[in-house]
């Protein structure tokens, strides 16, 4: 390293990258070493600022960067080779953009002279990566490496945040240049808005104080937006005395434990969030965006509500839903200034109104949709939940999840009373997104309690990320709900294919409990109810990485249930499911959909 | 009810179309019009015209100028959708903004001996279409103007032996002093 004359500081692109991460804050990155990155892996080894984590995949490697990211706010950095390094990553990419995560993701390439040549291990990583990135760059000329990084870090956390990709080329990550600090100037093209229209903000409060039947619906945004946001959205709602659901992205930002809350809503949502949602008048939409897992049948969505919209992304507003009251801008901003208005005007509310409305939601409440029958022989996969939330309520617990019936299980009975503590693949859906989430969870928090709730079928896509585990001594606890079927997919085989169970049966399954040993982790199973607390206690004072094997009822379905083309009146209950229920339940054109 | 259709309402509503000129002012770095297109393609929008050229060369800026159809609320989506792009500094729908001018220019290779080859050239006149390569069977006319204008012109070369149609797409800005 040497200075030139214009004082900035001349070094490698790899001395670059280093000192880059390091003037970003990072403390810890998530990677796997190739060719087109070894000028960068040998600063890493010359330096200890940076911790490397070397996960198994590429794949892991991203979600391990998610579950750091979620669960401490910060970007989560990733490092990875060319070619196959990079394309091993898109899946990971995909799902940060989905779910708005801030992911930094370096990539090597070939060196510049041999791009486009097919050379070894070369791909179009730009094109690959632009639809699953928020951003990304291809870096020719190292004197616009330090630029390129810091702006990167800004893109993936500012506004609406996601997966920014930044190619290097070898060349250039051996080529000297001049570093450049991180700038305080504002970006030329990309500053999203932080503050609502205040105009849309009296609009919105008047329409909230004047409500008969209000219902807050919040998302990931407010999650998204920092803990600060979840401080506010609570003073918000029990300033309102309003009822609350969030969706799965959501959970957390309000506590769970609450009297005003709701539980979940769409499609495996709680019965009172999806009629309250169809039957409100004033709906306040904060960080959510309508997906169609939480609407449903659209012409049956929610018809007499006027609707609020607060989001960050200009683009999520009039997508699905035509909104009333559309507002721009940060959760972290809009929540403060829908509070300082509502105070402002002092309203006096009708209360006798409300009191109906919630005399309603408490109708609802009772018909307990979460109700399932427990077997005294085989474990009911909500009663492992169940017993998992009890049992960990001491703790300072992360939960993380794969993706299928075990994580609307986990949604519905683990009960969220803080922001950050919930990760879950929502946007979408990747099979696999528990293991390495847990790792980098647990790389942030290492004296938390980690869990991984899974299904055998799930965690067998990323299951060597297990060795990553053991590698850094990651205490994270997999905790398979097995029922050695691919559960979702099963239902959905009963309800929509006259049972015909083509290929969701998971067949020569591992014994979980010696695959952990071959992992040299620690492996422990629960195969019968009266077990069942005694296990999870072993797993839970563990001081190593655990699978759990919780063997589960084969059959259970996961319910409630809006079958899909069903308006949200229009649940499938759990208890009075019959075979003729749910023929009559989902309709021809129901079958197409998804 | 204004409501689109998704996954979960398969007849898709009965909403008139309408087409917009959308003008997408953009810093002229490698891979901004694929960021553009992909965008098109990837979330199902229509292209039915697009012209790109960089415009400012000291600031690098380019100007796209994307005609498209959809739905008003698909058409706020592309606006929206446009806009979030990095690299992407103003989205300015002309259509709305307020009068625009719209002009494409297009080359038109005609072949004909005869009758068929005056009455090319008279038409050409008409349409103050300009004769810039001939031989004593072909000639290739430029024609400038509104959309609708160079459809007819091509339209009428049809049986007057049209061979082949270049069109550059359409270029629109705002009426008025005023900048975008």
């Amino acid at each position: 390293m040497s200075a030139n004359e214009n004082g900035s500081a001349q070094m490698t692109g790899a001395q670059i990258v280093l000192q880059a991460l390091s003037d970003q804050g990072v403390d810890h990155i998530f990677g796997y070493p190739g060719g087109a990155v070894l000028p960068i892996y040998d600063e890493l080894f010359q330096q200890d600022q940076v911790e490397h984590v070397l996960v198994r995949h590429e794949q892991g490697a991203v979600h391990a960067a998610e579950g750091y990211a979620r669960s401490t706010g910060k970007v989560g950095v990733v490092l990875v080779t060319s070619g196959p390094g990079a394309t091993n990553a898109v899946t990971g990419l995909t799902d940060a953009l989905m779910d708005s995560i801030p992911v930094v993701c370096i990539t090597g390439q070939v060196p510049t002279h041999l791009i486009g040549n097919d050379a070894f291990q070369e791909c179009d990583t730009v094109g690959i990566t632009r639809p699953c990135t928020k951003h990304n760059y291809l870096v020719k000329d190292v004197d616009q490496l330090a630029e390129v990084l810091h702006e990167a870090f800004y893109v993936a956390r500012s506004g609406r945040p996601g997966p920014v990709v930044v190619d290097i080329p070898k060349d250039i990550q051996f080529m000297t240049g001049s570093y450049k600090g991180v700038s305080n100037s504002q970006h030329k093209s990309y500053v999203p808005p932080q503050q609502g229209d205040q105009a849309a903000i009296e609009a919105a409060v008047d329409l909230m104080i004047n409500a008969k039947k209000p219902l807050f619906y919040t998302g990931g945004g407010v999650i998204n937006a920092g803990p600060a946001a979840s401080e506010s959205l609570r003073e918000l709602v029990r300033m309102s005395g309003y009822p609350i659901t969030s969706t799965l992205m959501g959970l957390g930002s309000y506590p769970a434990s609450d009297k005003q809350w709701l539980g979940m809503l769409g499609m495996h949502g709680t019965f009172e969030a999806n009629n309250a949602m169809h039957d409100c008048d004033v709906m306040i939409c904060i960080g959510a965006r309508f997906d169609d897992r939480i609407t449903g049948r659209l012409d049956a969505f929610s018809p007499e509500s006027k609707k609020i919209h607060v989001d960050v992304d200009p683009s999520s507003i009039n997508k699905n839903v035509h909104v009333d009251v559309p507002i721009v801008g940060d959760c972290a901003f809009v929540i403060d200034q829908l509070i300082e208005a509502w105070k402002a005007k002092n309203p006096s509310l009708d209360k006798t109104a409300h009191a109906r409305w919630w005399d309603q939601i408490d109708t609802w409440r009772d018909r307990k949709c979460l109700h399932y029958r427990k077997k005294s022989d085989v474990i009911m996969p909500q009663y492992a939940i169940e017993r998992l939330f009890a049992l960990t309520r001491d703790h300072d617990t992360y939960i993380t999840t794969e993706v299928g019936q075990h994580q609307m299980w986990a949604a519905q009975f683990f009960h969220f009373d803080e922001p950050n503590r919930w990760m879950t693949s929502g946007g979408l859906g990747t099979m696999g997104y528990g293991i390495p989430a847990a790792v980098g969870v647990q790389m942030a928090h290492r004296d938390s309690l980690v869990i991984d709730i899974a299904g055998e079928a799930s965690v067998l896509m990323t299951m060597q990320e297990i060795s990553t585990a053991v590698q850094y001594d990651l205490p994270i606890k997999i905790f398979i709900l097995n029922n050695e079927y691919m559960g979702m997919v099963r239902q959905w085989q009963e309800l929509l294919h006259g049972g015909r169970y083509s290929h969701s049966y998971s067949e020569a399954l591992p014994d979980f409990v010696k695959l952990a040993e071959a992992y040299r982790a620690v492996g422990i199973r629960a195969e019968k109810p009266a077990e069942l607390d005694d296990a999870i206690l072993e797993m839970i004072k563990t001081p190593k990485p655990v699978i759990f094997d919780c063997v589960v009822d084969k059959q259970a379905n996961c319910f409630p249930m809006i079958p899909s083309g069903e308006a949200h009146n229009n649940m499938l209950l759990g208890d009075d499911v019959t075979g003729d229920d749910i023929e009559k339940a989902i309709t021809e054109e129901g079958k197409v959909m998804v | 009810m204004g409501q689109p259709g998704s996954a979960y309402s398969l007849e898709k509503p009965e909403e008139a179309l309408e087409a917009h000129t959308i003008s997408v002012l953009v810093d002229n770095e490698p891979g901004v019009l694929a960021r553009v297109i992909g965008l098109f393609s990837g979330r199902g929008y229509n292209i039915e015209s697009l012209t790109v050229s960089e415009t400012e060369h000291e600031a690098h800026l380019s100007r796209i100028t994307v005609v498209t159809t959809g739905t008003p609320m698909v058409i706020e989506q592309i606006k929206h959708q446009l806009d979030r792009l990095v690299p992407v500094h103003s989205v300015i729908d002309l259509t709305v903004a307020g009068e625009t001018i719209e002009r494409e220019l297009a080359l038109v290779k005609v072949a004909g001996v005869g009758e068929k080859r005056v009455e090319a050239l008279r038409l050409a006149e008409a349409f103050r279409a300009q004769v810039i390569d001939a031989s004593l069977e072909h000639f290739v006319f430029q024609i400038t103007g509104r959309q609708s204008k160079i459809e007819q012109f091509v339209v009428l070369m049809a049986p007057l032996g049209l061979i082949e149609v270049c069109r550059t797409g359409v270029a629109a800005i705002g009426r008025g002093p005023e900048r975008m």
